[in-house]
């Protein structure tokens, strides 16, 4: 039902280390060199200021407008764009762009905020399993196959209606079944890292294990999670929109993109720009988001980009 | 590699019995029942309903009657129609089963070629042109395809019915719906895939060596970069079966989706509990299918799990 | 390969006829709004299930072709009542026939009676048939014995009926699926009186008095029903068959109609109303229906247990500007609570969007511009008219009062047991008639009406109601009930909002089909026609 993450092989795959010993007390510079090779992607470098525009737009542009998102004038529904709106107003009269942005807020806001939750508890979940081996990983990971196979609507609307329906609700929920695939993920990473030669190589030359975790392993493991994580985004902004399908989203009168865009989609045929602005603001992040992403790995991974 | 499969096999089962456990309780612990009607009836008589449906027992004795009355494959009755929840799994589970059969063979038909394609003709137009049709197939919601597909196709040139599930035709535009987004992401996956490959040092020996592109691609290439899709196509069955949910109500598909949502928002307890089995034992059975796969592909892969 | 074997196979199948076809074989396709969870009458409960039933079965009298208020002869050729309207006689015509043969009789009645009554068997509108003396005892389980019920099988073509109290309207009420007889043999072949699973109901098993068979029952698919060969005015029923289509999603029901497959629909998307109204206008309907969309209010919760909160609220709303540009569908704004659809009732009071009014109302309960209210809390059910509507109404109170007002939004089930529960201060509801009078939109209210779900309880008003249930004359009982919804106007326990139109659409070649305010039709006089 949930669009599974993409978990391409080289999630799994590591970056290689150079095995010289003074590199090694330093930790590897990754990061600055992950950071000039996305500079060189220009998909990527274009997809990460389209998403900070598109944060500036949603976050700061509500400031910016006349109008609130709730403000309704009955007498100027299912306006056409107009110097007044420039985006038209919807079945109440109230302004497009202003709904557009605050939509934005919120899809943007779920999406982060879920995946940050889902981040942080699958992070743990996973590295410890990992970390832990042997029978408590494996019942870990059992844990984990349940809770995948549990159908998600039903766990969305129990713990929807057994608490007041909040934003900060919806959040938690989100994330809280995100963060499945996150664990699998992490405590793949760890599991293959914990083998790999360098991590030996830094146990026998007697380094200690919070040096080992802290320059070694979770360097390499964050670089998994940060694209994973951009990846998760816009799925939870999908996710997000599917709800709002079923009338478990947001509580109107707060819009999101999901509901703005089942909205348009309802009146195709008279008002097509209801649905038009809207989805193509979502497609727009969406995609920026996953090509960010994208970039983000090819960075991270210097094998894969030759050229 | 037998005593592999039996063992995963009897965690699949432990798997499905705590997904049913699960399911159970927490949907008769959600707020609303299954017999609030607009219409108040005496007290009385929701108590001879309740009767009726066991429902007034306490819950684990309802509990191990649910688990006797399963032993013996019967599913229990629902509340909502007047077919047992049997005769509803077996009428509705082919439907969806065929619509994600003719999704999944469109998605492999179109995702697994572009995918190829692109990954063989990296970074140029049409790498990227695929890739950006692929993004939109993901960033628009089915609930926005299907009307828009239904519009145009049933309504303006009328090639196809609008709605329902009779004739041949009738399959095209809900499996098109459906089997758009997963072509996007089997292209992505494949070309993602495929790259890892062709990064590879035995790929470059192999075109020194002289060995002509198509043979690289095809026999060299293709067994390693299909790795990824192999893992993909688990949850994408499971998903694309029972998160037809949307197609199936768009163009009135009596699918296993549909009933499966509806029950979980009318509390329809037994349907509810019947829809979950299904959807676990298919996740479970697909994932172990999977497995059983990429363990076949790669024998290293056994010893990790069986730790 | 694969795939074209499969396409083979499946295309196999033929689907019901397009519109078109339909018209030349005679062959109704109806949108039908949902599947019916049940074709027992016994056990129906809504107004999808009673489109169905009333082609499959018929009751002592009919729905009318054109009049609701007129009681058309079904299976009673005509009746007789006694001087005071308790005591009803109906004499049932002797060709009556059930679907496979046998003869309709009066204990057909008496054992459909006995079966709604039983309550072991848990039917949900039971409550219909406690205007039959010694009902109620019989159905709360006091009473063992059904022969102490009101209801005798004088011979096998005389039924007479017993009531509590008088009622010159009963023909009118016998008519609703409740009072519907049953088969016998059918029932007792498949489970018995109380089996509630709907095996009889089956298309091989089902056995029905109507002018249609149930033929095909596909669920979630469609409804097929044919002609029936045994119905005793069969010669004037024209259509061969009907196709019920359960299409839940509006909008794909439009796509349907559209496309050809319909000839009429269930309803109609607001927000394509106006663009139908320019395109399709020959296609749109929109009749008054007999219902009151309207806020319930809770009125233990204050601030709303203060009267001049409920009627700030009320004046508050701008009913106008809410029919014409919110709802889109021509409701009306109503101006009481019952519907101004009664030609000898005139509803006392009439409300008027007075926003000085309400903010002087709202000053003087203590809440000055506003200040000190705490957030009224509207409740509704996941829908998007609801939504549509709640957040007008909430901008209206927000703008005229100065009030923070909350949406909140639940699923159904929930909906209902919070609305049940009291667990709300402001609730979207909404409430049709069951039959055309206005006793049937004001009896809830009393004080132990299980649908009362506000709170409310005024003595006055039970008195009222209590005599117009018992009033000789039609003149004195309008009178009573007008008295009775004075009383509920002035005290404001629900707000009414507008009044129910029915929107669909349907194909000038449906013929005989007549506006209704409660939407029932004898489809034995419906036919299709080319023009």
């Amino acid at each position: 039902m949930i669009p599974p993450i993409q978990v391409s092989a080289s999630e799994s795959r590591l970056p290689v280390v150079n095995l010289d010993p003074a590199q090694l007390e330093e930790g590897s510079s990754l990061w600055a060199d992950a950071w000039h090779r996305l500079k060189k992607n220009r998909l990527a470098l274009l997809s990460f200021w389209i998403v900070v525009f598109m944060g500036v737009f949603c976050f700061v542009g509500p400031f910016l407008s006349p109008y609130s998102y709730i403000d309704q004038d009955l007498m100027r529904t299912l306006e056409s764009p107009s110097w007044a709106h420039p985006f038209g107003t919807d079945d109440l009269g109230r302004d497009q762009l202003t709904r557009l942005m605050v939509g934005g807020r919120v899809s943007l806001g779920v999406g982060i905020i879920a995946t940050v939750v889902s981040l942080m508890i699958g992070v743990v979940f996973g590295a410890v399993a990992a970390y832990l081996g042997g029978k408590i990983d494996n019942a870990m990971m059992r844990f984990v196959d349940v809770l995948y196979a549990l159908p998600f609507t039903i766990f969305v609307i129990l713990l929807m209606t057994i608490f007041e329906r909040s934003i900060l609700l919806l959040f938690v929920v989100i994330g809280a079944v995100e963060w499945l695939t996150m664990a699998r993920i992490v405590r793949g990473q760890v599991q293959a890292l914990r083998r790999q030669e360098f991590v030996e190589a830094a146990i026998s030359l007697g380094l200690s294990t919070r040096r080992i975790l802290l320059r070694h392993i979770i360097p390499n493991v964050l670089g998994v999670v940060v694209v994973f994580a951009t990846l998760t985004v816009p799925a939870v902004i999908l996710l997000e929109s599917f709800l709002s399908f079923l009338g478990l989203g947001v509580q109107a009168p707060l819009p999101s993109w999901g509901s703005l865009i089942k909205l348009g989609s309802d009146n195709i045929q008279q008002f097509p720009h209801l649905l038009i602005v809207p989805s193509f603001f979502f497609s727009l992040t969406l995609f920026a988001l996953n090509f960010l992403g994208d970039g983000l790995r090819d960075a991270l991974d210097p094998k894969s980009s030759r050229d | 590699m037998f005593k592999f499969i039996l063992f995963r096999l009897f965690q699949s089962v432990v798997v499905v019995f705590a997904i049913l456990t699960l399911t159970f309780f927490m949907v008769r612990l959600t707020p609303g029942g299954p017999f609030s009607a607009e219409r108040r009836m005496p007290a009385y008589i929701l108590e001879r309903i309740n009767a009726y449906y066991g429902l007034d027992q306490p819950l684990f004795k309802q509990f191990g009657n649910y688990l006797g009355n399963l032993l013996r494959g019967d599913l229990g009755p629902t509340f909502t129609e007047t077919r047992t929840v049997n005769e509803i799994i077996a009428a509705t589970f082919p439907v969806s089963a065929e619509l994600g059969l003719w999704a999944l063979l469109i998605a492999l038909i179109l995702g697994l070629p572009v995918g190829i394609l692109a990954a063989a003709k990296r970074n140029s137009v049409i790498d990227y042109g695929t890739m950006s049709a692929a993004m939109v197939g993901i960033c628009l919601p089915t609930f926005v395809m299907g009307p828009i597909l239904a519009l145009i196709f049933g309504v303006w040139l009328r090639w196809f019915n609008v709605s329902g599930w009779f004739t041949a035709a009738d399959r095209v535009l809900p499996a098109l719906t459906l089997g758009l987004v997963y072509a996007a992401y089997f292209a992505r996956i494949t070309r993602g895939g495929m790259l890892e490959i062709l990064n590879q040092d035995f790929i470059r020996t192999a075109e020194a060596k002289g060995v002509s592109s198509r043979n690289i691609l095809l026999k060299h290439a293709l067994k390693g970069g299909l790795l990824p899709m192999v893992s993909f196509m688990g949850p994408a069955i499971a998903g694309i079966i029972s998160g037809s949910f949307v197609v199936e109500t768009i163009f009135q598909v009596p699918g296993i989706g549909r009933q499966f949502v509806s029950a979980a928002f009318d509390r329809d307890y037994f349907l509810v509990q019947g829809t979950v089995l299904v959807y676990a034992i298919l996740i479970t059975l697909a994932n172990l299918g999977v497995d059983i796969i990429q363990v076949m592909l790669n024998p290293r892969l056994r010893f990790e799990d069986s730790q | 390969m694969l795939g074209a074997v499969l396409l083979l196979i499946t295309g196999c199948h033929e689907g019901p006829p397009g519109a078109d076809e339909g018209v030349q074989q005679g062959i109704l396709l109806l949108g039908n709004g949902a599947e019916p969870r049940t074709l027992d009458p016994h056990l129906a409960t809504g107004t999808v299930e009673n489109h169905v039933i009333s082609a499959l079965m018929e009751g002592l009298t009919n729905y009318h072709l054109t009049d609701e208020t007129l009681a058309e002869p079904g299976v009673a050729e005509r009746w007789k009542r006694n001087e005071d309207a308790t005591e009803w006689t109906f004499y049932l015509r002797s060709d009556a026939r059930w679907s496979n043969g046998d003869p309709v009789t009066a204990r057909d009645f008496v054992y459909g009676f006995e079966r709604m009554l039983t309550p072991a068997l848990g039917a949900e509108y039971a409550e219909m048939l406690h205007v039959v003396k010694g009902a109620a005892a019989f159905h709360a389980g006091e009473v063992d014995d059904f022969s102490a019920v009101g209801v005798e099988a004088i011979d096998d073509h005389t039924l007479r009926i017993s009531l509590v109290g008088p009622n010159p309207q009963f023909p009118l009420m016998v008519n609703h699926y409740s009072w519907f007889p049953v088969h016998r043999p059918t029932i007792e072949a498949h489970g018995g009186l109380l089996a509630r699973g709907g095996e009889w109901t089956q298309v091989d098993n089902f056995v029905g008095n109507g002018p249609f068979v149930l033929a095909e029952w596909k669920p979630n698919q469609f409804i097929r029903i044919e002609k029936s060969p045994t119905y005793w005015d069969r010669e004037i029923v024209r259509l061969n068959g009907i196709v019920f289509y359960p299409a839940q999603d509006e909008n794909t029901e439009l796509r349907m109609f559209q496309s050809g497959r319909l000839h009429y629909t269930y309803s109609v998307p607001t927000n394509e109303i106006a663009h139908l109204q320019r395109r399709q206008s020959e296609h749109l309907h929109i009749d008054p229906f007999m219902g009151v969309y309207f806020y319930r209010v809770n009125v233990t919760r204050p601030p709303l247990d203060d009267v001049r909160v409920r009627e700030a609220l009320a004046c508050a709303i701008d009913r106008r500007l809410l029919a014409e540009r919110v709802t889109q569908g021509n409701e009306i704004a109503a101006s009481s609570y019952v519907p101004d659809m009664f030609p000898d009732y005139e509803s006392p009071v009439q409300l008027e969007y007075d926003p000085e009014r309400a903010r002087r109302l709202l000053a003087e309960a203590g809440y000055l511009n506003g200040k000190g209210i705490p957030p009224i809390e509207i409740l509704f059910n996941t829908m998007d008219a609801h939504r549509k509507v709640a957040e007008a109404i909430g901008a209206m109170w927000r703008e005229t009062l100065n009030i923070e007002v909350r949406l909140l939004n639940k699923e159904w089930r929930v909906y209902l047991d919070d609305q049940t529960n009291l667990n709300f201060m402001v609730s979207r509801s909404g409430w049709i008639a069951d039959y055309p009078d206005p006793m049937s939109f004001l009896d809830l209210y009393t004080t132990d009406n299980g649908n009362n779900n506000t709170g409310w309880s005024n003595s006055d008003y039970d008195r009222a109601i209590d005599r117009a249930r018992r009033a000789l004359t039609a003149e004195e009982r309008l009178q009573l009930l007008e008295e009775a919804e004075a009383i509920l106007m002035a005290d404001l326990p629900v707000i009414p909002i507008y009044w129910y139109t029915r929107k669909y659409l349907k194909d000038p070649r449906l013929k005989n089909w007549f506006p209704k305010p409660l939407d029932n039709r004898p489809y034995k006089y419906i036919y299709l026609e080319n023009d």
